[in-house]
């Protein structure tokens, strides 16, 4: 048996040697200076919003929420998110199959295809999903103003994220491991669901967590393409901005406060997942 | 007993789920390989039928939500020929706005790497109190939606009545509505980027050499420039360039903290709605194709990169 | 070892575009200033204007004419234009405005309260209004549902698009109009209440602004469009395709402008400038209806008839005769808890 020895992080899995040391005086500084340049810049406004919205109390708060116009909108961009997150683990791990799996002419156009939603500003990319899907359509298909339309927009920015987290899982998994079970009578489905669907599993659920939140946040796709229309297409983060722009910074904050929850809850999935796949194995 | 051994490719984050000996499946341990010895068998890949479906379903999926649209806009861009493009070139206040916006990003990525070094190196050199607590904060910059972020940006650091905002402009040194508040916002979204690449690199890389350089009498400068820099090269560029192309892009965080002031708060992305709702289509889509092609341009450098961290 | 040259390489290259352009736009920029500008009374100075949303074009090319005059030379402008409300806010929580050019009154008697603009501002000849319109009803081309009257809004099936009132100046105009038809007509408060439920129950889309009312409205949703005249005549002379029908009875829209208290000089010359005869006249040619006498609107583009652009209204109401003032208007119609309109909204549940 041969264990791998962890030498220039080249081979095997790495061992870490040299645990991590206690700070130093240099660290403890930098780390100091760390601490408030993060606290200033992330965590005091993000707790300012949070004391924002609890400024008026519960009541204050849960009536700007249930407020009929802005539950509509967490409803829709929640059960938006949902499906288009659905969608996503099954053409995530579709399309990661096929990056690894496969090899064709273009496969590196295929890569810039995948990140370039990421890369690119979301304003741009509503001006992008409504030449094709707009009222000039080459295609003939309208979606602008209509719920549809929140959905593209949803698939659009969270292409990459389901993908990119099952790719490198599925890299290491060699051809080795089916081929052993495709020798002992395994069929390619068997072999799939038995063998390389649990190892991918806490990948797709990472990416899947990723995608769900960059759904729920998202707005500037949706300026131009959704019409922002209430009841029908206008989601939540709209409503913040609405509110905003009102100068209601308690509604602003209260209902940003929902969308800051979901996103707690989704980094703590994350970190459960995490620490699960650590523990496996 | 034949040992399956596996050919190594790049030992991810992911690389967790398999424990410290190798990957157990069917009841079977196998082994990942010693250095030096490599597997080189690459199994065919056989192509089925399933294997061409997937693939048109792949391509067709990618073909209908990203590829085609985005080349629309190019094609929308030169529909009048280059008049679109000169147009906007001649404008001075889209000039101006371009330049914020990639001052801005510049900024914001210089802020961010720095940070991104100093925290991805104290989360992976060292222990302390609340360091878990601190990973998982740092992750929040990516879940968090932009007009949230402006809205936080804008209770603290508002003129009106900001936390600190009021202070701050008091003794004239104004953020929101003006061009701190910008660069603030953008640095808050990219924030996360760069030290997500660079800490599984650091834990990959190992600190026996760091520390065998300590030993022989390097200081910390020295240890860093010679013996770590040139380990997380790649990944370091890696995430400067995704975070450049996230802060170009930054659009809702800025729309709420800028003011939109023409000629001094408006960046490129916000132009584009402008142009778009000014009923100057033309001038949208022109300022989007330089747009995209700035993002285009770092995905095609991340591509070319991206190799080379595997092959580590 | 080439590859990783290629890579270097390309990012380097990105690098070197993006600072290339950086650079080459300071020695491009600011071409609102003339050169030859030394000893005009205002140079150097610069003008912020904090506009409502439909107000920029007008301002684009009457602030590019008055920068040729004396007065003009070498004075820079910058501009930001958004929903009324939500700019008159802004100004307010301290964003700089040197000249502000709203769609109500009410948003500029806000900047009055927190010390921003003098309380004099609307001593002069004009009353402080330096931009006036109508309310009409934009229309997809050739009116299919052949919508002419304001009963013919509240028809079932109808679908209206009008801005928020909360943030939009311009939806208070609309607002007001289909009240004050009422009433002008001979119907009692009642009715006009009624009338308002009844139009708000046939409204699909509440934009935050009068500008984002036109691209609604514009990408295909509604079947009508509350708008002012001027944001009708300026779509239509930038290519967008529908009609507008100005209905007999409707509201004379008054925008007002002030100057703030810190402003420059250079801002009171160019406010006097919009109110004389060659500033109105390049407000008349973006559609607006002059607020002085004398002014020799020429063609309009853009108008239903660009030769007659401004036709007389047969019952034309103003906020004076029919409304009383402002400040009566925005308690009574638009006050959060209790203001017909706010509470007609509610009743919908759009808002």
């Amino acid at each position: 048996m041969v264990l791998a020895v962890a030498s220039e992080g080249r081979a095997g899995r790495t061992k870490r040697l040299g645990r991590p040391g206690h700070l130093t005086k240099v660290s403890g500084l930098g780390l100091g200076v760390s601490l408030i340049w993060f606290s200033l810049l992330v965590l005091i406004p993000l707790a300012a919003v949070v004391t924002t919205a609890a400024e008026g109390g519960w009541d204050a708060f849960w009536h700007t929420i249930t407020n009929e116009q802005t539950f509509a909108a967490i409803k829709l961009t929640v059960s938006q998110a949902f499906l288009v997150t659905g969608v996503n683990i099954v053409m995530g791990t579709l399309i990661a199959w096929v990056l690894v799996r496969d090899s064709f002419f273009g496969k590196r156009v295929v890569e810039v295809l995948i990140d370039l939603p990421f890369a690119l500003p979301t304003i741009v990319a509503g001006l992008v999903l409504l030449s094709l899907y707009g009222p000039k359509s080459p295609l003939g298909i309208d979606i602008a103003n209509k719920p549809s339309a929140v959905t593209v927009a949803f698939l659009f920015v969270t292409l990459p994220f389901v993908v990119r987290t099952v790719q490198p899982v599925l890299e290491e998994l060699e051809g080795d491991v089916e081929e052993a079970a495709a020798s002992l009578g395994a069929s390619r489905f068997t072999t799939f669901r038995r063998i390389i669907l649990p190892s991918l599993i806490p990948a797709i659920a990472a990416g899947a967590a990723l995608s769900f939140a960059r759904a729920v946040s998202e707005y500037g796709s949706l300026v131009l393409l959704s019409g922002n229309l209430p009841f029908k297409t206008e989601v939540t983060s709209v409503r913040v901005l609405s509110s905003v722009e009102n100068n209601n910074t308690e509604a602003a904050a209260a209902v940003a406060t929902v969308l800051l929850v979901i996103s707690l809850a989704v980094i703590v999935i994350l970190d459960i997942v995490q620490r699960r796949m650590s523990r496996r194995g | 007993m034949d040992e399956e051994t596996y050919e190594d490719d790049a030992q991810r984050d992911l690389d967790r789920e398999h424990g410290p000996e190798g990957v157990r499946l069917a009841g079977v341990l196998y082994e990942p390989a010693e250095p030096g010895e490599r597997a080189p068998r690459r199994r065919r890949k056989k192509k089925t039928r399933a294997t061409y479906l997937f693939r048109f379903i792949a391509l067709a999926y990618l073909f209908f939500l990203v590829a085609w649209p985005v080349s629309l806009v190019v094609k929308n861009t030169f529909a009048n020929g280059l008049s679109d493009l000169t147009d906007l070139l001649s404008d001075p206040d889209a000039i101006k706005a371009l330049k914020l916006t990639i001052v801005v990003a510049i900024i914001a990525v210089i802020v961010n790497t720095i940070f991104g070094v100093g925290m991805a190196l104290l989360l992976v050199r060292y222990q302390f109190p609340g360091k878990r607590l601190l990973s998982a904060l740092i992750d929040v910059p990516l879940s968090v939606s932009p007009i949230v972020v402006g809205l936080a940006l804008v209770l603290v650091y508002g003129g009106r009545d900001g936390w600190f905002g009021v202070w701050l402009e008091d003794h004239g040194f104004q953020v929101i509505f003006a061009t701190p508040g910008i660069v603030l916002a953008t640095i808050f979204v990219a924030l996360p980027l760069v030290i997500r690449e660079l800490v599984p690199v650091l834990e990959e890389i190992g600190i026996e050499q760091e520390l065998a350089a300590r030993s022989l009498g390097a200081n910390a400068v020295q240890t860093f420039r010679r013996i770590t820099l040139p380990g997380i090269k790649w990944a370091l560029i890696y995430g400067v360039v995704l975070s450049l192309a996230r802060s170009l892009g930054e659009f809702g965080a800025v729309k709420v903290v800028s003011g939109n002031v023409l000629g001094q708060t408006r960046t490129a992305t916000l132009m584009v709605e402008e142009k778009y709702l000014n009923f100057d289509k033309g001038g949208a889509y022109a300022t989007s194709f330089l747009l995209v092609l700035v993002a285009v341009s770092c995905i095609v450098v991340v591509s070319l990169i991206r190799p080379k961290e595997k092959r580590k | 070892m080439q590859r990783r040259w290629k890579t270097s390489l390309a990012a380097v290259a990105v690098v070197a575009a993006l600072l290339g352009v950086a650079a080459c736009g300071s020695s491009g920029s600011s071409s609102s200033s003339d050169d030859t500008s030394a000893g005009s009374p205002n140079s150097g100075q610069s003008v912020a204007i904090v506009g409502y949303s439909v107000a920029e074009a007008a301002h684009k090319v009457t602030s590019a004419d008055f920068q040729k005059t004396d007065e003009g030379k070498g004075v820079t402008f910058t501009s930001s234009y958004g929903a009324s409300g939500d700019q008159s806010r802004a100004v307010e929580s301290g964003l700089d405005a040197d000249l502000v050019h709203f769609s109500i009154e009410s948003d500029v008697t806000r900047l009055v309260k927190s010390g921003q603009v003098a309380d004099t501002w609307n001593s002069g000849p004009t009353k402080g209004i330096i931009s006036s319109s109508v309310v009409v009803f934009a229309v997809r081309k050739g009116n299919p549902k052949n919508i002419q009257t304001w009963d013919d809004l509240v028809k079932p099936g109808v679908e209206i698009v009008t801005p928020n009132p909360g943030s939009s100046g311009a939806a208070r105009w609309n607002a007001l109009a289909a009240y004050g038809q009422v009433i002008a007509g001979g119907g009692t408060e009642a009715d006009a209440v009624a009338y308002l439920d009844k139009f708000f129950a046939n409204v699909v889309a509440l934009p935050g602004s009068g500008r984002d009312a036109t691209t609604a409205f514009d990408g295909g949703t509604g079947d009508v469009l509350m708008t002012y005249e001027n944001e009708a005549i300026l779509a239509r002379q930038n290519g967008e395709d529908f009609d507008y029908v100005i209905p007999d009875t409707t509201l004379l829209i008054e925008n007002p402008a002030a100057v703030t208290t810190a402003a420059s000089p250079a801002a009171t010359s160019y406010l006097d400038y919009i109110l004389s005869t060659d500033g109105q006249q390049n407000f008349a040619s973006k559609g607006f209806r002059p607020v002085i006498d004398g002014v020799d609107v020429g063609d309009v583009e853009g108008a239903t008839d660009p030769s007659n652009p401004f036709p007389t209204v047969p019952h034309l109401l103003t906020i004076e005769k029919n409304f009383v003032s402002w400040s009566d208007v925005s308690k009574k119609f638009f006050d959060e808890d209790t203001g017909i309109v706010v509470l007609s909204i509610a009743k919908s549940g759009k808002a």
